[in-house]
């Protein structure tokens, strides 16, 4: 086996050396009513050449561009990816390191999230973001009980459009609390309806997705000003598209205290759904108590800049079981990919992308809504909204599948009252013709 | 760290077995931690105080203490409300280290029951404590 | 030795990304713009974000630039311990590279994802044989995720029979994380004190041991590098209170196709996909924590799960008693496409040789490493032995010291200062991937280090001097934090 370097001779002479008769002969100290796998039941070894084999053949089986038109958004989004970008996250010494606990050998490492942070907090307009957490979904939850936290409050409000598999996370997370989650309802206009909020006293936050679940740019402003009613209750604002914040206000820049959300977008591939990467920034007053690994600057021995990680006694490895959280990792190289990905974009870049984004998407609601599609919320998009195509459409929704088309996705699978609406999402890598023939089918 | 021999100890203090100092100041009693605490707890880099106005039996947590790896607790040495707390400490943790007594105070207590603070020990008593504990 | 491994190449100086950008320049191929300009909501549209505009040759010579400052397990010997950092098959990449696996939306209808659901059901297989356990849920997004599924499972256990149990046992030998873990589900943590082996004490879980007690979370092989030898024993204990056994298999490398992990009396066990299976660690993540279970606590595992019929792969959403979810779609797939590549790889022989050969090389850095340093449990070790800086502290050359000095001999330095029990800790774990050559290298390191202690222990205060950087200012770090330019 290649990855095994060990000679038979050597085995010997090493064996010999620390006096064992036998590999088997280690393990003595382990008592015999354990040691009941004397084999493992595995298929047998392929070589290098037979896996790349095995393995085509189990991804041929997939539904993927160029193959197939998947207009599926819904919290994973096709973007293309620099071939630059994929190179530089190839390099070994990013990929096969450890958490840099070793800083003067780890500066790689170490920079390249402090640049995550910076352009983090910049695009997102807070004043500090952490080196990220494993997604979307447990970011959101962490914020929740940072807000609990901080606010000392047991109740928290979460909209209905936020990502419904989110929504599913935070329950998790919150059910052996005993804290509250409180739904807030959908308006008619496909945005969050806070009306319900001023009645519920003590809430320790509000969250928000924008753009959310359906598609919908919420009006932050006008939502973190409703949710400071409360002084004492944090604003959340979430994402699954950080790409809208070329477009878009940022969150911070709207009242936000804290955002956090999904960065896959930025330069990593779906993969079935991870891994992803969970951005997570806030406010100042918040650092104390938030989650997860940071990155500060300093200097060494000689006065040279060099970067450490900081603040650790928040943590589980020393805080233990009052530690702001129990995460003791951070999707590093998932990071590592979003900041180059940002540096590749730079300013200008992201807003031509996202205003492409923002266009294709336009264009494909435009072109629906002329072939009769009922288009049923009001609110602005970003690069995914939601068509009601009528209870029935799902015959041909699948009949598409066969001609390699992915219409949307049904948004009844997780709003049962929503048969009949898709949502659907073209970004910069659906031509005019896929959307062209996309409406064609559906209206046909 | 430190010797015993090198440590500085008042005489106007009292002193807690969990090594916060305590000292009439007034009409309330100013608390903080000894010169040994400092020195074994290295480079302090953050203080967490209580809000004024709190109110904390003797023994219960006021606050805690950390350096760049480890976190300790902060015990109240008499139970009392919190009339005050040193702000300074916010920007410049490093008092604590510098001058335990002084600039590196740390809250200023309204004490529930003023014969708490006589059962604090004085300085011959926690020196034979520290004495005690040295290995 | 005459030379040491370690030397210093050419390394860049490298600013800061926004440092060195110039407006007006790209890195980035702009799509063809083959549709119109919308009309946008002017209340809320923005300036768009303040990112600095480089070319794609700055962009790889910044980051080609930022690699060469990092140590990793491409470049030489990582023998950190409890991190099991074994080499990364290339060929792992390449197989989560495909464009039918990198490039598939999660939530692409079952029929045409069945590769993917095959892979996910083959491999949840794979790790109940190699643990003996008869369940698993690849859902958990690292080690620290999985402890908390399986702390969930434990609560939720409790719950369904109506008891709602309020501490936990936790082991002084144990990993920081399990504290954290069990207090979010509102387990409080009862330190239990292992015994002068380094060992489990069934007296003393005996003790604790009561009806209030949720369970026992043990780390086997122990963060001592040790076969917790009362297991059994101790497992018995636990259930006849209604208790279960958590495992930790952060040290699994070292049981692979040994110890049938049901067998020893363990209930729950998550796995570190990025240990024992060989997927890189990224710098911190992506990880994959998977949770095996025994039959009992099937039920309670996260949903979806993945079910096989007539050779069709489908979600399984309904299941009542379900901790639920805890990632946004069903883990971090990429990471195990690169587990079950290896698996398929090794073979099961492999595999147990793989631990075989772990525990060999660590044994034998053990011996040969124990007459010049302290080691304060001499018994045969698992995938790790854990020495103490005692015998150097005479010179005021501490652990970290040492480790620091490893830098310039090539090294990445062992884990330093944990377990916590021990003082002064060394922790070593070079993996089954280090060949003997390599480890003597390292064993010569080491007695040349304690040399150097003894004549010159300047060396070792002063070090590193190659690298980048020198020691840097960590207190300045954390009480001015600079988080951001």
């Amino acid at each position: 086996m290649r990855y095994l370097p060990h000679t038979d001779a050597e085995i010997d002479e090493m064996l010999q050396a620390v006096g064992a008769s036998s590999l088997r002969d280690l393990f003595a100290t382990i008592p015999e009513n354990c040691c009941t796998l004397t084999h493992l039941d595995l298929p047998e070894p392929l070589t290098e050449w037979e896996l790349d084999r095995h393995m085509g053949r189990l991804a041929a089986s997939m539904a993927v561009s160029p193959g197939y038109k998947v207009f599926l958004g819904a919290g994973s989004y096709e973007h293309h990816i620099p071939a630059a970008a994929a190179y530089v996250l190839s390099r070994g010494e990013f990929v096969t390191a450890y958490t840099p606990y070793q800083p003067e050998v780890s500066q790689g490492t170490l920079q390249a999230i402090y640049e995550y942070q910076t352009l983090v907090t910049r695009l997102l307009g807070m004043d500090v973001a952490n080196a990220s957490m494993y997604d979307g979904a447990s970011a959101l939850a962490e914020a929740l009980l940072m807000a609990v936290r901080m606010t000392r409050r047991k109740r928290v409000a979460v909209s209905a459009a936020v990502h419904p598999l989110y929504r599913k996370v935070v329950e998790t997370y919150f059910r052996p609390t005993g804290y509250e989650v409180i739904e807030l309802p959908i308006a008619e206009d496909g945005r969050t309806d806070l009306a319900g909020i001023s009645g519920a006293n003590e809430l320790a936050a509000v969250a928000v997705q924008s753009p959310n679940f359906f598609g919908c740019v919420e009006d932050l402003h006008s939502a973190a000003a409703k949710v400071h009613q409360d002084e004492k209750t944090l604003f959340i604002a979430g994402f699954t598209e950080p790409l809208a914040y070329g477009l878009y206000k940022s969150p911070g820049s709207q009242g936000a205290d804290i955002s956090c959300g999904e960065g896959q977008s930025f330069g990593i591939p779906r993969s079935y759904g991870g891994p992803g990467l969970g951005m997570f920034a806030a406010k100042q007053e918040c650092l104390r108590q938030m989650p997860g690994r940071l990155v500060g600057k300093t200097t060494d021995r000689e006065g040279r800049r060099g970067f450490v990680l900081t603040l650790a006694t928040r943590e589980q490895h020393i805080r233990r079981e009052k530690a702001t959280s129990n995460i003791c990792s951070n999707q590093g190289l998932c990071a590592t990919a979003a900041a180059v990905y940002m540096a590749a974009l730079g300013g200008t870049g992201i807003r031509q992308l996202a205003r492409l984004n923002y266009d294709k998407s336009e264009y494909l609601k435009k072109s629906l809504v002329e072939a009769g599609v009922s288009i049923p919320f009001s609110a602005p998009t970003f690069n995914e909204f939601t068509a009601d195509f009528g209870q029935g459409f799902d015959t041909i929704w699948k009949a598409l599948l066969e001609k390699k088309i992915v219409a949307g996705f049904p948004l009844s699978r997780y709003y049962p009252e929503m048969a009949g609406r898709y949502l659907l999402c073209a970004t910069e890598t659906q031509s005019k013709e896929d959307i062209d023939a996309l409406v064609k089918e559906v209206s046909a | 760290m430190k010797e015993i021999g090198e440590l500085v100890l008042p005489e106007d203090v009292r002193y807690a077995e969990d090594h916060e100092w305590a000292k009439q100041n007034g009409k309330t009693i100013r608390i903080g931690i000894s010169d040994y605490a400092q020195d074994q707890l290295g480079d302090i880099v953050f203080v967490e105080l209580p809000q004024t106005g709190d109110v904390l039996a003797k023994g219960e947590e006021f606050g805690t203490v950390e350096s760049v790896k480890a976190v300790s607790e902060l015990y109240m040495p008499l139970g009392g409300k919190i009339a005050a707390v040193n702000a300074a400490l916010e920007d410049a943790p490093e008092k604590v280290n510098n001058a335990p007594y002084t600039d590196g105070w740390m809250i200023e207590v309204e004490a529930e029951d003023p014969g708490e603070f006589d059962l604090l020990m004085d300085k011959e008593a926690y020196l034979k404590m520290l004495k005690g504990s040295a290995p | 030795m005459n030379e040491t491994v370690g030397t210093n190449g050419l390394i860049f100086n490298e600013p800061l990304l926004w440092e060195k950008g110039v407006s007006g320049r790209t890195g980035f191929s702009m799509p063809r713009r083959d549709v119109d300009n919308a009309p946008v909501d002017e209340n809320l549209a923005g300036k768009g974000p303040d990112f600095p505009d480089l070319s794609e040759v700055d962009l790889v010579r910044h980051y080609v630039r930022l690699s060469q400052w990092n140590f990793s397990v491409d470049n030489g010997m990582y023998p950190l311990g409890s991190c099991t950092m074994k080499y990364n098959p290339k060929t792992n990449e390449r197989q989560a590279a495909l464009p039918g696996i990198a490039g598939a939306h999660p939530l692409l209808p079952e029929s045409l994802s069945q590769g993917m659901l095959q892979l996910m059901h083959e491999l949840s297989d794979d790790l109940c044989r190699i643990t003996g356990l008869d369940a698993v849920s690849l859902q958990p997004a690292a080690g620290a995720h999985g402890e908390l599924t399986g702390m969930l499972i434990i609560y939720a256990y409790h719950a369904a029979k109506g008891e709602k149990r309020s501490k936990i046992l936790i082991p002084d030998t144990a990993h920081g994380t399990n504290p954290a873990s069990a207090s979010l589900c509102g387990f409080a943590s009862i330190p239990l004190a292992s015994n002068e082996q380094g060992m489990l004490d069934p007296a003393a879980v005996a003790e604790l041991m009561d009806e209030d007690t949720a369970g026992i979370m043990v780390t086997n092989p122990n963060t001592l590098g040790l076969f917790e030898e009362n297991i059994t024993e101790v497992a018995k204990i636990v259930h006849d209170k209604g208790g279960l056994v958590y495992c930790d298999g952060a040290n699994m490398n070292a049981l692979m196709g040994v110890v049938n992990m049901k067998d020893s009396g363990v209930d729950v066990l998550h796995l570190n996909l990025h240990k024992t299976f060989s997927t890189p660690h990224g710098g911190g993540g992506p990880g994959a924590g998977p949770v095996c279970v025994t039959k009992a606590l099937e039920p309670f595992l996260p949903v979806p799960r993945v079910t096989e019929e007539n050779g069709r792969y489908a979600f399984s959403w309904d299941h009542p008693q379900s901790v639920g979810k805890l990632h946004a779609f069903w883990g971090n797939f990429g990471i195990l496409v690169r587990a079950y590549s290896y698996i398929r790889s090794m073979g099961g022989e492999n595999l147990k040789k793989a631990s075989q050969l772990a525990v060999l090389n660590a044994n034998y850095i053990k011996e040969r490493l124990k007459g010049t340093y302290h080691l304060p449990y001499d018994r045969p070790c698992m995938h790790e032995c854990v020495f103490t800086d005692k015998h150097q502290q005479a010179h005021k050359v501490s652990t970290l010291d040492i480790a620091k000095r490893l830098m310039e001999y090539g090294f990445h330095p062992p884990t330093v200062y944990f377990p916590l029990v021990v003082s002064g800790a060394l922790m070593i774990e070079p993996t089954e991937t280090e060949c003997k050559a390599d480890l003597d290298r390292f064993i010569e390191a080491m007695k040349a280090i304690d040399a150097e202690a003894k004549e010159n222990p300047d060396l070792l205060h002063d070090a590193p001097k190659i690298p980048k950087v020198r020691r840097l200012d960590e207190v300045a770090a954390a009480r001015k934090p600079c988080l951001r330019d």
